[in-house]
């Protein structure tokens, strides 16, 4: 792309915000979207030169010709949401009539427009940690509708997971939604980050999630990816971890054309402890990239990451995690795993583990394989009386399920083991 | 039962299999013996379906029906089993719900309805006793960390489990030491009725000693070259393969 079509393609896309009114939105918050404004001056998109971005091409993500609106049209959709607690937006907006929240003293769940007005923490911490150099970030931070909101207070323990569904109900919709959460000292919850889209057409969903896990505090993320064969998503969770703390986020990107997740942890603490999980079933021309990025800067931490495709038909799937382990980092345990099976010649993987390590005294390692499924296995299993698919099956399960293991909601877990077990091959 | 007419079969261009008659009737015990590289193991392959080798030649009928024509699945339904040399490891697939999962596809091809937990609770505890199978073993994944022994026994339980018509046991004694070959071969004794028949592969005779066989065929370079009774597995053992290779060249 030379520069002049370059300089084209970010001002069509920035055109889609043009119309927005902001003007009801918090000092603090505007000030923030100045100032991303401004960065986004001087930011472009990435190219197929930049290194981030190597695998995974966003021209067509940012060549779309996009609306951001709430939904004229009624919704008629019963979500079936197993808990007391769930915000859901719509199209980027916040929907009142279909989120509900079951009070919880101590508990604070709300959309991020109702925080902003009210939460004290939100207006000293929010923009902190989202990257101010990276354009998705940075249009998010801008050009953000709404989202949702959770803060625990100190050794508070949740009591229902959190849902925060995000739902794309018209054609060709651009959505940004932004979250915040907070987990004071030794406080515990569990959140459900759903994407659904219910109509056809090409949507992009470009997420940011700011996460404070306080001193002892733990948080487990179960992130649920299920847009339409033309949709796109870029999702982006900007984590910062303190002592003692434990975060644990699970990926599963079941729909979605393309679909790019950026986890960044930053592990500020000592005994610090980080599970990054992913199962990637991917079928027809899909393209998911995840890239994980965990950063260990005191002594006695570990981070664990498991992340695995099964990759049919011509998709393509890209895990590229980088554990970065800083000097001071001593005793840093750290795993980063990447299996794949490929059910076709025709599905592409590229495996980029990465390990920059200044400690010494540190047990690190990564894994990458890639294979097909076991002829062997199939076989054996086949002799025994299994069709051929029902013996695909059972071997895409066990593939599987040390991912799905990892699950803290039971729900969750359960309607991705159905989905996993309803593939047809 | 089966009968096996002039089958060829070859791998890679190479042909192991140069014309075998062979048949089985129900309530028989067929052991077929040989020398390394003649045929034996590719004979139970080529009878279980594996797909890597050619039928060049021959036909073979199973329950009236052309087996060569069924995929490796339709053959276990229809009643044929294999007990493998190798038996395969697959982490992360329950030994017992894999098997619930093929008896109940097995039964949904028949119209019935799927076996009732309680009912293949009771199936696998009666059957995992017959080979002395630990019930722990049952819980973990297929194979997954079992010594040789117990995946021979694994092999037999899950024959027991299916109640095949026509059991082919390719090479069960390598590897068994004199206990778990008792433990194998009694299991299988115990399965037999005048309904169904087993074609027991081996190199040695010594299995021969806990499963009695009906006829005992040797075979050479791809071919039966010699029919006996169970006498002929105790000469073999005392003379070797080689008379019966010269004597089939001279006759």
């Amino acid at each position: 792309m030379n520069e002049t079509v370059a300089i084209k393609t970010k001002s069509y896309f920035l055109n889609h915000f043009e119309k927005l009114d902001f003007s009801h939105d918090e000092d603090f918050s505007l000030k923030k979207r100045d100032l991303a404004q401004t960065a986004l001056k001087s930011l472009e998109f990435p190219t197929s030169k930049t290194e981030y971005w190597k695998y995974t091409r966003v021209n067509k993500i940012i060549k779309g010709d996009y609306t951001i609106a709430f939904p004229e049209n009624e919704i008629d959709i019963d979500l079936a949401v197993p808990s007391a607690n769930c915000i859901v937006l719509i199209n980027g907006y916040f929907s009142e009539e279909l989120s509900f929240f079951k009070a919880q003293e101590g508990v604070r769940f709300s959309s991020l427009s109702q925080a902003k007005k009210e939460n004290t923490v939100l207006k000293t911490k929010f923009a902190s940690i989202a990257k101010e150099d990276e354009i998705f970030s940075v249009i998010n931070t801008a050009y953000h509708q709404d989202g949702a909101m959770l803060h625990v207070d100190k050794n508070v323990k949740a009591e229902a997971p959190f849902y925060i569904i995000n739902l794309t109900d018209d054609a060709n919709v651009m959505s940004n939604p932004r979250n915040f959460f907070f987990m004071e000292e030794g406080s515990e919850a569990q959140v459900v980050l759903k994407t659904i889209n219910t109509k056809d057409g090409s949507s992009f969903t470009n997420m940011l999630s700011e996460i404070f896990v306080e001193r002892n505090a733990k948080l487990e993320i179960d992130k649920v990816q299920n847009d339409g064969a033309e949709d796109y998503q870029i999702a982006c969770e900007q984590v910062t971890q303190a002592t003692d703390s434990v975060f644990r986020i699970n990926t599963f990107t079941l729909g979605g054309g393309i679909v790019r997740n950026n986890l960044n942890i930053e592990s500020h603490g000592q005994n610090t402890e980080t599970w990054l999980n992913g199962l990637y079933p991917l079928r027809d021309k899909q393209h998911v990239d995840n890239h994980t990025f965990m950063l260990h800067r005191e002594p006695n931490c570990e981070s664990h990451e498991l992340y695995k495709g099964i990759l049919d038909d011509q998709s393509t799937g890209v895990f590229n995690g980088k554990v970065f382990v800083h000097r001071e980092a001593q005793k840093t345990n750290a795993y980063q795993s990447n299996g794949n099976i490929l059910l076709t010649d025709n599905a592409t993987i590229n495996s980029k583990p990465e390990l920059e390590i200044y400690a010494d005294d540190v047990k690190c390692s990564h894994g990458s394989t890639t294979g097909q499924l076991d002829d062997e296995a199939l076989f054996y299993l086949r002799s025994r009386g299994l069709s051929r698919k029902s013996a695909r099956a059972v071997l895409v399960n066990a593939f599987a399920s040390d991912v799905i293991d990892q699950i803290g909601v039971e729900a969750v877990k359960e309607e991705i083991e159905n989905y996993i077990e309803g593939l047809n091959f | 039962m089966i009968k096996i007419a002039n089958l060829h079969a070859s791998i890679d261009g190479n042909e192991i299999l140069k014309g075998i008659n062979l048949e089985v009737k129900a309530g028989e015990v067929h052991a077929i013996m040989g020398p390394n590289g003649s045929g034996k193991s590719t004979l139970a392959s080529v009878l279980a379906g594996r797909e890597e080798y050619e039928i060049t030649e021959g036909k073979v009928t199973f329950m009236g029906e052309d087996l060569l024509d069924m995929e490796p699945e339709d053959r276990s339904r229809a009643g044929l089993f294999l007990a493998f040399q190798y038996p395969v490891e697959i982490p992360g697939v329950s030994n017992i719900n894999f098997l619930k999962t093929a008896i109940n596809e097995a039964r949904e091809k028949k119209g019935l309805d799927p076996m009732k937990a309680k009912d293949f609770l009771k199936m696998v505890k009666e059957k995992s006793s017959l080979v002395e199978l630990d019930g722990k073993l049952n819980n973990r994944s297929v194979n997954e960390g079992f010594s040789g022994g117990e995946k021979k026994r694994n092999e037999i339980f899950q024959m027991a489990m299916l109640e095949p018509k026509l059991s082919i046991l390719d090479e069960t004694d390598s590897g068994l030491d004199i206990d778990a070959l008792r433990v194998v071969a009694e299991g299988v004794n115990k399965l037999k009725t005048k309904d169904n028949a087993s074609i027991v592969i081996t190199h040695y005779q010594r299995l021969l000693d806990h499963i009695i066989p009906d006829f005992v065929h040797v075979l050479s370079k791809g071919k039966i070259v010699k029919t006996g009774g169970k006498e002929l597995a105790l000469e073999l053992e005392e003379r070797g393969y080689d008379w019966v290779k010269e004597e089939a060249v001279t006759a």
